[in-house]
């Protein structure tokens, strides 16, 4: 549906808030991925928010539409954006990674209702979205099924495989979503394994590709319901985003995959106590252009 | 003597009388039997629809038939994917491929994700014959067994693995069959109990002296060994061990307490397998001296099926051999 500009507002807004709980969340754990997580806010914010059919209260609703995070080791922010949507208190966010907690380091269907599926291992996400989305259609159910990708996992086979089997069988219930960062562990994807033509071989898969700023929400939403009136085919949107987006000093650095704002320093790096500190004061002040309130 | 209760067939012995089939029958007459039942019930297939017998299916079901293709891992994670949604998918390849290929993706989509998929691993053991060791799957069993969550079923005969293959299609968790490529005796009958973790014995000597814990096709020699050393006034205690997990500890236990000892028989490696899972029981339960029939750390090779079975020693000369080991060491 449309966004009206004070919705798309309160939606910028919610995702500041989701990446301050984000990076609170990071610092408590001491370990983790920052960067990713981070350029992901906009577009969990646009899902939890905007764009999914669900119910925090229920969460085994048998309608729901389908959030399949394939790269699990970004669900903090997924875990951040569920606090804030209400399906768990924001105070549990902070057990991330310890032990007892429902919020494994890598997401668990069996530990915290609403996870629809356990990941961690890379490039089985789209094929277990593509199997829910068949036997949806199987049985004539109406919601929606949501994949969220990583780019650097395009370099699995598996992955492939579960574009093969959605787009032959015409998954138009199912929509990817790919966090193009073009950052992995070892450096920029395109050094390390190139990707592209991402878009060519999508369609030569017979999937409907849109490309977005995955930072512009409106953007977002629109190509969300472009691919609501495509027939025939999935849809998959290659969503451009900054990893670390919204701090400065993790913007762009891929070092900050898998690095966490925690409690071990690196050497020749600020100690990561004021580093996590910075990050909330240019979230909280909007990179220094307003003044925060409370710090 | 043949155990009554088990309800066998009589021309056991008879070896020329006895009917064959091949245990992937019993999965094929099996899955359509659980789609019968309960419409939920889908077949994935990986490009190997007669071999898998997964065509009898998909001529009943076509609508529940789906076609994934050589893709091993898709085959495991778009039936994760169906499982989560509600359905009950049974995924069908060789057991070299999977959960030979696929094993990670089984643990993390089927296995920790706890999802009620269905792994039927076909043409598992060096009786797959010509095609060699490429096809010959002797690890599947130790794959699977380690996994938290997963049953895992080896059955005797085609009538054994119909029934586990309906039985599993309702269990709600994850599981793995494996079956034989090659026609064997079909020796039990619809009236032969069978229940998921439950063992049982198919002969019973009046003074038992060595428990032989057989599983899948080989439990037939297990009884043709019984015979022979019972005539050489030998007694043995045959239990057809078919739930490989969850092991049914009791009546090991109890086997191996009547007996002394214990031979173990399987078409798989030593190592891992059926047998290391009953050492795993006795020698915290009540160790006594046993023996291994199977496959020593070693892969198999072309050839026909019988001559692969007595050439890596898991015939019933080999097993009587076995017993007259590990009575040595009592």
């Amino acid at each position: 549906m449309p966004l009206h500009e004070d919705k798309l507002k309160s939606l910028e807004k919610k995702a500041n808030e989701i990446r301050q709980t984000l990076i609170e969340m990071l610092t408590e754990a001491g370990s983790g991925h920052t960067a990713g997580p981070l350029g992901m806010a906009d577009i969990f914010t646009a899902f939890y928010f905007h764009i999914l059919n669900h119910d925090p209260e229920k969460p085994d609703w048998e309608e729901r539409d389908r959030l399949i995070l394939s790269n699990g080791h970004i669900t903090p922010i997924r875990y951040a954006a569920m606090a804030h949507a209400g399906y768990f208190p924001l105070a549990e966010a902070k057990t991330l990674r310890k032990f007892g907690s429902r919020l494994q380091g890598h997401p668990e269907r069996e530990k915290l209702p609403a996870v629809e599926t356990t990941s961690g291992p890379l490039g089985s996400g789209l094929s277990q979205a593509a199997g829910i989305a068949y036997g949806a259609r199987m049985d004539d159910k109406k919601f929606r099924v949501y994949c969220l990708l990583s780019d650097a996992e395009h370099q699995a086979g598996n992955l492939w495989e579960g574009a093969m089997f959605a787009g032959v069988n015409k998954l138009a219930n199912l929509t990817a979503v790919i966090d193009r960062n073009n950052i992995q562990i070892n450096g920029m994807t395109e050094d390390v394994m190139p990707l592209e033509p991402l878009r060519a071989k999508y369609e030569a898969f017979n999937w409907h590709v849109l490309e977005v700023d995955g930072h512009n929400i409106e953007a977002f939403s629109d190509a969300v319901d472009e691919a609501k009136a495509i027939y025939e085919k999935p849809t998959v949107i290659i969503a451009h985003t900054i990893p670390g987006k919204g701090v400065d000093f993790i913007e762009f650095d891929y070092r900050w995959h898998g690095d966490p704002l925690g409690k071990k320093d690196v050497p020749g790096d600020p100690p990561k106590e004021k580093q996590a500190q910075e990050a909330l004061t240019q979230l909280r002040t909007l990179g220094k252009k307003i003044e925060a309130s409370d710090s | 003597m043949i155990n009554k209760d088990a309800q066998l067939v009589d021309s056991v012995f008879d070896l020329a009388a006895i009917l064959q089939g091949a245990t992937r029958d019993g999965f094929g007459k099996g899955v359509v039997e659980a789609g019968e039942k309960d419409e939920r019930v889908v077949l994935l297939c990986a490009d190997l629809a007669e071999s898998t017998r997964s065509h009898w299916f998909k001529e009943k079901f076509p609508k529940r038939y789906i076609e994934i293709g050589v893709a091993e891992q898709n085959l495991a994670t778009v039936a994760s994917g169906l499982a989560s949604y509600g359905k009950i998918p049974f995924i069908t390849s060789y057991a070299a491929f999977s959960p030979g290929r696929n094993n990670e993706q089984i643990r993390t989509t089927i296995s920790l994700n706890n999802v009620p998929v269905k792994i039927m691993g076909m043409h598992a053991g060096v009786s797959v014959g010509p095609d060699g060791a490429t096809h010959q799957q002797l690890e599947d069993m130790a794959l699977m067994r380690v996994q938290p969550n997963m049953t895992v079923l080896s059955p005797c005969d085609v009538e054994e693995a119909r029934k586990a293959t309906v039985a599993v299609a309702f269990t709600g968790k994850p599981a793995y069959i494996r079956f034989a490529r090659e026609k064997t005796p079909i020796f039990t009958t619809p009236g032969t109990p069978f229940e998921i973790g439950r063992a049982y014995e198919v002969w019973h000597s009046k003074s038992p002296q060595a428990a032989i814990i057989a599983t899948g096709a080989l439990v037939h020699n297990a009884l043709l060994a019984a015979h022979t050393l019972d005539e050489a006034g030998i007694g043995t205690i045959v239990l057809n061990n078919h739930t490989i997990k969850p092991m049914d500890s009791e009546a090991v236990v109890r086997v191996a307490k009547a007996c002394g000892s214990v031979v173990t028989v399987e078409e798989h490696q030593i190592a891992g397998g059926m047998g290391s899972a009953v050492a795993e029981v006795l020698v915290q339960a009540n160790p006594v001296p046993m023996e291994f029939v199977g496959m020593h750390d070693e892969f198999g090779q072309s050839g026909e099926p019988l001559e692969l079975i007595t050439h890596y020693r898991m015939d019933a000369p080999a097993i009587v051999e076995a017993v007259n080991r590990v009575l040595k060491r009592k």
